[in-house]
């Protein structure tokens, strides 16, 4: 399992850097070049994603047509199906979310925007990969091991979790509590080094406001990991205690209490949302403007608006436990807190629109991304206030409406936020200027039975279906009403979304098997990533000519300029 | 060769600080999160004060002495250090290392003694916090140390003097983190 890692960061890494240290593979494990970290980050996530993806498609088979052999796995049992949804889970958020959008594209990114020729701590920043990588084995493991995964969901809530007499998975559990522990150190390492380089080695000349928002929302959601993660470490360390050496932490017999390790798992679940929104958010940001050819509206009110959304992020957990006993007046809080919350983000939404309006719009692949992304992250948004809501979320708890809303958020930020990433830097990433005719097949074969898997399953979930439940079929009320046949809509179009993966793949191929290069500047933007090679030598700029800024990063069309761009080191 | 980033100060402050000063507030909120647990916990289970009773407040008092007064050492290491004086500055890490040894060898004692007596961390929640959070703390001691004996070494070769400054700060922190568990888990019986 942990051979295709390697080989895939190895893979990459020809087309990136040719010129010195220690030769082979060996080199691209030891390197401290922020690049070629940002490339072991971005390939074991999308290595992971391949395993997180393959996962839905055996649990959907099963849903669609229950207990029939699923092509490449076979019979799926009970215990493999609470399995294959938990590490799905898991797996997508902290293997492929996490270190795609904020260490891969962070890592790149940073040192790139701000002009500099490498994080501050380059060693800490290969230390933290290193840890990911460990943590990514872990988690491997942790599927093969006796026993089987760990299948007590995602959110690990004792005493399912914590007690093997009732999980069954005595060593699955507990690696995967290591794992994901590994994983949120190499984050808090990587983190700091993010939050550190963007204070203090800002080019000369680039005040706080000139520097790129997606630099901004990186910093900010790497904050926010911090301040949130520690809670949940030290409940971690809890329930690895109570799983191992039989503490009752979380065990009411011995005075402990199951529902302590709700509130620790969500302090942290919650700002975790935004911890991975915000990147992507910065994203679609950079993408909109380059392609608009128009100022970003309201620069500042964009900071102000994410750091008030990372603040109001803290106090909206408890709208995951409305039917975990809380008492009813807190629960009216957060649910205040909760519908607060959708304030900052819808404006985030209409500051896209403002700075879309009146712009001169191509619309090129990875702006067709960026679009997407605000109208499918709407419908996710828009369904969460019914969820926020502990009237209409008493009902929907634990029901495929909540499934539904969630992916209508996380897909928008885990997928088509790192589409529109990879296919806005590709040229800079890699020197090649991706296929636009495929991309743009890619683009809809993704969209369009994206909508088709989760607009049923919201239609399913409204309907009473609940989770986490292996075989439908056996439900008498859950089986009428075409029910089973939005299942294998769903299914259906889960294989056609998968399949067209495949065209991305091909592209990226074809790309780089083509000769022709991709100039410094393709898409004419203002940020100072691109006034560099493509691909960016050892150390960006040549020491001796480290860029200067003298304004903005969304300096487009100013009026009584020839250009329609100002590139931010550019003095007149 | 360091990287011009890391040379870079935009800030004013010393990118080493400013990356200390991240990791102490990431590790403030593990403590915290911890902490604010166990006070929940044990303002709903008053019977724990019995459990609480067996702990030795003299031997944690003692521990909370040599503790502060490695931090001492560690301010005067710094004092050196800031005057150039490197091999001065090392023989003060050295005493602060050597409060930490300290500092462990009554903690070992004194779990010796808990556990012989039949006090183990599945006894009850009182002792699964006790020994969790101690050990927690005892973890960032032994890892603080370790981490000053090399600051200590190049220090004393004259090299590196601004991370005797940097240790100090994550010293302190170590502190206080036991200044918090000690009435926490000794003087609330």
């Amino acid at each position: 399992m942990v051979e295709p890692a390697v080989d895939l960061t190895h893979g990459h890494a020809h087309d990136d850097h040719a010129d010195h240290g220690p030769q082979g593979w060996l080199k691209y494990l030891w390197s401290t070049d922020h690049k070629v970290i940002a490339m072991q980050y971005l390939f074991t996530g999308i290595f992971m994603a391949l395993i997180g993806g393959f996962m839905a498609y055996v649990f959907r088979m099963q849903l669609a047509f229950p207990g029939m052999p699923v092509p490449g796995f076979g019979i799926v049992s009970p215990g493999e199906y609470n399995a294959l949804v938990t590490n799905h889970g898991t797996i997508m958020i902290f293997w492929v979310a996490m270190p795609v959008l904020l260490a891969a594209f962070g890592n790149f990114l940073i040192p790139l925007m701000v002009g500099a020729d490498d994080m501050v701590f380059p060693k800490i920043n290969r230390l933290s990969f290193q840890v990911f990588f460990v943590s990514t084995i872990v988690i491997l493991a942790s599927l093969v091991v006796e026993g089987g995964g760990f299948a007590g969901a995602w959110t690990a809530y004792p005493p399912l979790s914590a007690d093997s007499t009732y999980n069954l998975t005595p060593l699955g559990s507990t690696l995967w509590v290591i794992g994901v522990g590994l994983e949120f150190v190499a984050f808090l390492l990587g983190g700091i080094n993010f939050i550190t380089t963007l204070m203090n080695s800002r080019a000369p000349g680039m005040r706080a406001f000139d520097v790129p928002i997606v630099v901004w929302m990186i910093v900010v959601a790497s904050i926010l990991f911090m301040l949130s993660v520690g809670p949940l470490l030290a409940g971690a360390i809890m329930l690895i205690f109570d799983q191992t050496i039989g503490t009752g932490f979380y065990n009411p017999a011995t005075g402990g209490d199951p529902i302590l390790w709700q509130h620790l798992f969500w302090f942290f679940g919650h700002p975790e949302v935004y911890v991975v929104l915000l990147p992507a958010m910065g994203v679609v940001i950079e993408i909109i403007t380059t392609f608009a050819r128009k100022k970003l509206f309201a620069y500042r009110t964009v900071i102000f608006t994410i750091v008030a959304t990372g603040v109001l992020s803290f106090f909206v957990w408890a709208h995951h436990q409305f039917i975990a006993g809380i008492d009813p007046r807190m629960a009216n809080i957060f649910t205040v807190t909760t519908l607060l919350i959708s304030v900052p983000i819808a404006e985030l939404c209409f500051i896209y629109i403002a700075t879309l309006y009146g712009g001169s719009i191509t619309l090129s692949t990875p702006m067709l991304w960026a679009l997407a992304f605000v109208a499918e992250f709407l419908i996710g948004g828009v369904t969460g206030i019914f969820l926020g809501a502990a009237g209409a979320d008493i009902y929907f708890h634990d029901t495929y409406f909540v499934l539904a809303h969630f992916h209508y958020t996380f897909f928008p930020i885990a997928i088509i936020g790192t589409f529109a990433a990879l296919t806005y830097w590709f040229p800079k990433m890699f020197g090649k200027l991706l296929d636009e005719r495929l991309g743009k097949w890619h683009f809809w074969l993704t969209i369009i039975p994206f909508n088709m898997i989760f607009i049923p399953l919201f239609v399913l979930g409204m309907g009473g279906q609940h989770r986490r439940i292996y075989n439908y079929t056996h439900f008498p009320e859950l089986a009428g009403d075409g029910f089973q046949s939005m299942r294998i809509i769903a299914t259906l179009s889960l294989l056609v979304m998968l399949g067209a993966q495949f065209i991305f793949l091909y592209n990226c191929i074809k790309t780089a098997r083509s000769k022709k290069k991709a100039p410094r500047n393709p898409w004419k933007a203002n940020s100072l990533e691109w006034t560099t090679e493509s691909p960016p030598p050892h150390g960006n700029w040549h020491p001796d000519r480290m860029p200067v800024v003298y304004r903005g990063p969304y300096e487009y069309s100013v009026p009584g300029r020839e250009d329609d761009y100002w590139p931010q080191n550019e003095p007149k | 060769m360091r990287p011009i980033a890391t040379t870079r100060a935009a800030t004013g402050t010393e990118t080493g600080k400013l990356a200390v000063w991240w990791v102490l507030a990431s590790e403030v909120v593990i403590f915290g999160g911890l902490l604010a647990s166990y006070v929940m916990f044990r303002l709903g289970h008053p019977e724990w004060a019995d459990a609480a009773a067996v702990t030795n407040t003299y031997i944690g008092a003692f521990n909370t002495w040599v503790l502060l007064s490695s931090s001492l050492t560690a301010v005067l290491a710094h004092q050196a250090a800031e005057r150039g004086d490197g091999k001065r500055a090392a023989r003060f890490l050295y005493m602060t290392i050597f409060g930490a040894a300290v500092f462990l060898g009554v903690k070992t004692y004194e779990w010796w003694y808990e556990i012989s007596h039949g006090y183990t961390i599945t006894s009850n929640g009182f002792w699964a916090f006790y020994y969790t959070a101690a050990g927690l703390h005892a973890f960032h001691v032994i890892a603080g140390a370790v981490i000053m004996a090399f600051v200590a070494r190049d220090a004393a070769r004259g090299r590196e003097l601004h991370r005797v400054e940097l240790i100090g700060i994550y010293w302190h922190f170590v502190d206080i983190v036991w200044i918090f568990l000690f009435p926490l888990l000794y003087i609330a019986k």
